[in-house]
């Protein structure tokens, strides 16, 4: 656990006194990953700098685990904080393996055995064994980035501070970081502090979000869904963008929305369009779902457009758009059915099975049901609006069967 | 210049104290004398510059001002100071060496700081983020990773060195200078040739093996570094300013900035 | 100082003072014209540059002594003549000034240059009238730097009896007198310091737009 206690950095004095933190308290949890999100000049990197005093808190102080930061020695004190930051700030003259094993060299281990432990961890962040001899002048921009963090994990430390780690890449390669990074966090657990600017980011991987505004000041600190739903002021408004209403529903799981039956058709094999009930409407397209042998969903056929005979390929369909499954979030549900040519998302199971359609008026009732739930738990807590966490009671809510 | 292949070939003049060999040895040890002393003085004042970035622009001005100290003159002057203030051998010897160390410095001086200052800051901010003390920082990543330019002032230094030692015959001391200076009293041209033909080879070669040590002593992950960025107007400006008259014009530097 | 001397001796000084300006800045102009092209197909000719700037570097590693002894030899002149000293220094230039020709156009930015292509130069006519403008900067960096060196080097060719500053070190030496050799290094470095300020101020009236951008 990370506590601030008051802290503040300012820098110059009299007229020309500007803070960049001002009186900052927040306890950061052990095991969870903690966002500092804000736009430029809002002190988060400052404040993420103060934990391993690379920045030095001009008042207040810095806890690691009840522990004042300051009393430790600071090179010490960095060894056991896992560092991260944006264009990875690898070492050009030595080699992968030997970047990712410098602070256990330092610590004192042998270089074999440190090397040993960097292969583990180029391994765990998705890279092959041959990197490990290359030099970082010949890796791209993503590749330095996965060494960055296995250089910062080589001596396992519990705590870890990433300073925009995924910004300085492109968005397809960031979207893979996050993810594996995420993946790695839930093998690990360790307790980290994430600094970004990009709110997205934040509410993607954070456990916990913590928004600056600019001049230091902590706006709100809350969970990601917490933060989407009930911003704490317009500042946080504005900050978390547009949209916000529709992205909070990522966070609640659709639970059991109605699936209703939907007749499909087997790939490759043939049909006509006699299938189609003369009571539909002439100018509209009959969709049909179209699925594989496994019954996995590969896309949907207009019925009046099949040629009779002829066996389905996958060129005659349309493919949807999201699937909803058993841990889906409404937000997945709702674009399952608006992103299908047919209105209707495809349900499947856990093992990528379809059991039947989702329309979009159902999930819109679940919304309003949860929405209802929240607002009774809400004034049931009579909870604060702003600077704690709001809890699990999304989760609650989303429980309850529509 | 036939003159000189048969004075380059008569074996009297490879034996003896004026022989070949013993002038090789004098140039020699006065190229390495005024190295060490340069490198004691000018990698440390050239770390730290480039370490704290302060006192940057005074350098710079020392070093193009002292390029343009007519080397001749230097010698000559502070030669008569010595004449007149020590008796022996290190009357001449002692402002002798002192002058080539006082030439060898702003090369070694300027890339150094160059090299230093050139390290990415993400590198030192990483540096000192994974533990490393102030110490540490410099000798373990700062060094290494400016050793390039570092040893490009080295060569530097060490073809003025060379250059000026030769030179420094006419102040009486040995080397190949000595059958440049002799020669021209004596009138004899091909000893003057011979002479002039030894100390180019001595310059080329000697370039060679401290490229060669270079290329062994320098992380493979550096040499392509300069391949990607791309230099901008400014970056030429001030590194002309501080490599100026560097001898060391080295393709290898630079093959092809395209990205 | 002995004032007493210089006066007596200022024709002598005057005429010497002449020829080291000659001296020193026949060959950097030449050095910097010879140049200009050689430095531009090093840069338009990817293949030609290692081998240019090789021996480039070859020929600047020559110390000056051996060059001035050497050529006299090759130019069939005798070893006291300047024009040893002009040809000797111009080649020095040319090998330092080649490298810094061809690295000044390769900073251009790559998108001026695509851009006047764009617009219909000619090769020849984009170099001249596009690129090489703006690579003035830096090759003004490097012609300070060979016109400050050439000023030294000239006076190292006092040794072979070539008529110029140098002169004064040697008649010091001889003389046991320290007059002439300090008024010698002030001179060189006067003579220095101006040719660097000519070259400065000659860039600085070449490139209007960079004043224009500083004084924002």
């Amino acid at each position: 656990m990370i506590n601030f206690d008051d802290v503040s950095k300012i820098f110059g004095e009299g007229d020309h006194r500007t803070a960049a933190v001002e009186d900052l308290t927040i306890e950061i949890p052990t095991g969870k990953i903690t966002v500092f999100v804000g736009p430029s000049g809002c002190g988060k990197t400052t404040s993420l700098r103060m934990i391993n005093r690379m920045i030095e808190p001009t008042s207040g102080t810095v806890l690691i685990d009840g522990v004042d930061t300051r009393s430790i020695d600071a090179p010490k004190l960095r060894r056991g904080i896992g560092y991260v930051i944006q264009n990875a700030g690898l070492f050009p003259h030595r080699t992968v393996l030997d970047n990712i094993a410098t602070v256990p060299v330092l610590d004192g281990q042998s270089r074999k055995a440190a090397r040993a432990v960097a292969a583990e961890l180029l391994e765990r962040v998705g890279l092959p064994e041959s990197m490990g001899s290359r030099y970082p002048a010949q890796l791209s921009g993503g590749q330095q980035q996965r060494v960055g963090v296995a250089r910062a994990l080589a001596a396992d430390p519990p705590v870890m501070l990433m300073d925009e780690p995924f910004s300085a890449v492109d968005p397809v390669v960031r979207a893979q970081l996050q993810d594996e990074f995420t993946r790695l966090q839930a093998e690990l657990g360790k307790t980290i502090v994430f600094v970004t600017h990009d709110i997205d980011e934040a509410v993607k991987i954070g456990d916990r979000i913590a928004v600056f505004a600019v001049g230091g000041r902590l706006a709100q600190y809350a969970t990601p869904a917490e933060v989407l739903s009930h911003p704490a002021d317009d500042f946080v408004a504005d900050f978390v963008g547009h949209d916000r209403g529709y992205r909070a529903l990522s966070f609640t799981v659709a639970g059991n929305l109605p699936v209703r039956d939907e007749p499909t058709l087997l790939l490759g094999s043939t049909a006509d369009p006699s299938l189609v009930p003369p009571d539909a409407q002439p100018s509209d397209p009959y969709w049909v779902l179209v699925v594989d042998d496994a019954r996995q969903p590969r896309g949907w056929v207009d019925a009046r457009r099949i040629t009779a005979g002829r066996p389905l390929g996958l060129g005659d369909l349309v493919l949807g758009g999201s699937l909803v499954g058993p841990q889906s979030s409404l937000r997945t549900a709702l674009d399952a059915a608006l992103s299908s040519p047919s209105g209707r998302g495809v349900a499947i199971d856990a093992d990528g099975r379809v059991i039947g359609t989702v329309e979009a008026r159902d999930v819109l009732d679940a919304i309003e049901t949860a929405r209802v739930a929240q607002g009774l738990l809400d004034a049931a807590d009579q909870r604060p609006v702003s600077g704690a966490p709001a809890g699990d009671a999304e989760q609650a809510a989303a429980a309850v069967p529509s | 210049m036939t003159g000189a292949w048969t004075w380059l070939t008569t074996g009297a003049n490879w034996s003896g104290s004026g022989g070949v060999p013993a002038r090789l040895l004098e140039h020699l040890w006065y190229t390495f004398l005024a190295l060490a002393i340069a490198l004691v003085i000018a990698l440390p004042i050239g770390a730290a510059i480039g370490h704290t970035g302060r006192l940057t622009g005074l350098v710079s001005g020392l070093a193009n001002a002292l390029r343009a100290l007519p080397t001749l003159g230097l010698l000559i002057l502070l030669a008569l100071w010595g004449l007149g203030t020590f008796k022996g051998d290190i009357a001449l010897l002692g402002p002798a060496i002192a002058v080539l160390a006082i030439l060898a410095i702003p090369p070694i001086l300027s890339n150094t700081y160059a090299g230093i200052a050139a390290v990415d800051p993400a590198t030192r901010d990483a540096a000192k983020g994974m533990g490393m003390t102030g110490r540490e920082v410099l000798t373990k990543v700062e060094l290494p990773v400016a050793l390039p330019l570092i040893m490009s002032g080295i060569r530097s230094a060490f073809l003025q060195v060379v250059a000026t030692a030769t030179i420094a015959a006419v102040v009486s001391l040995g080397g190949f200078g000595r059958y440049v200076i002799d020669g021209n009293s004596q009138q004899n041209y091909s000893m003057m040739v011979a002479g002039a033909i030894l100390v180019a080879v001595l310059a080329i070669l000697g370039d060679r093996i401290l490229a060669l040590i270079g290329h062994f002593v320098i992380s493979p992950g550096l040499t392509g570094r300069k391949v990607r960025a791309r230099a901008t107007t400014s970056d030429l400006v001030v590194a002309i300013e501080q490599e100026g008259g560097s001898a060391v014009l080295e393709p290898a530097n630079r093959a092809g900035g395209d990205r | 100082m002995n004032w007493n001397w210089l006066n007596r001796n200022t024709d002598q000084i005057l005429s010497w003072l002449l020829a080291h300006l000659w001296l020193a800045a026949l060959p950097t102009l030449l050095g910097l014209l010879l140049a200009l092209p050689l430095g531009a197909l090093a840069f338009r000719y990817r293949w030609s540059y290692a081998t240019l700037i090789t021996l480039a570097g070859l020929l600047y590693t020559i110390p000056s002594l051996a060059l001035f002894v050497v050529l006299p030899g090759i130019l069939g002149t005798r070893i006291l003549n300047p024009i040893n000293v002009v040809v000797a220094l111009t080649l020095y230039t040319v090998a330092l000034l080649v490298r810094v020709v061809a690295d000044a156009l390769d900073s251009v930015p790559p998108l001026v240059r695509q851009s006047a292509t764009a617009m219909g130069y000619r090769p020849i006519r984009s170099l001249i009238t596009v690129q090489l403008p703006l690579a003035i900067p830096v090759i003004g960096a490097g012609l300070r730097v060979a016109a400050v060196s050439n000023v030294s080097l000239v006076s190292v060719a006092a040794l072979l009896g070539v008529p110029q500053l140098g002169q004064l070190f040697l008649v010091g030496f001889q003389l046991n007198f320290y007059t002439p050799i300090v008024a010698g290094i002030v001179l060189c470095l006067l003579v220095a310091a101006i040719f660097d300020t000519i070259i400065l101020v000659a860039v600085r009236i070449a490139t209007p737009w960079t004043r224009a951008v500083s004084h924002r």
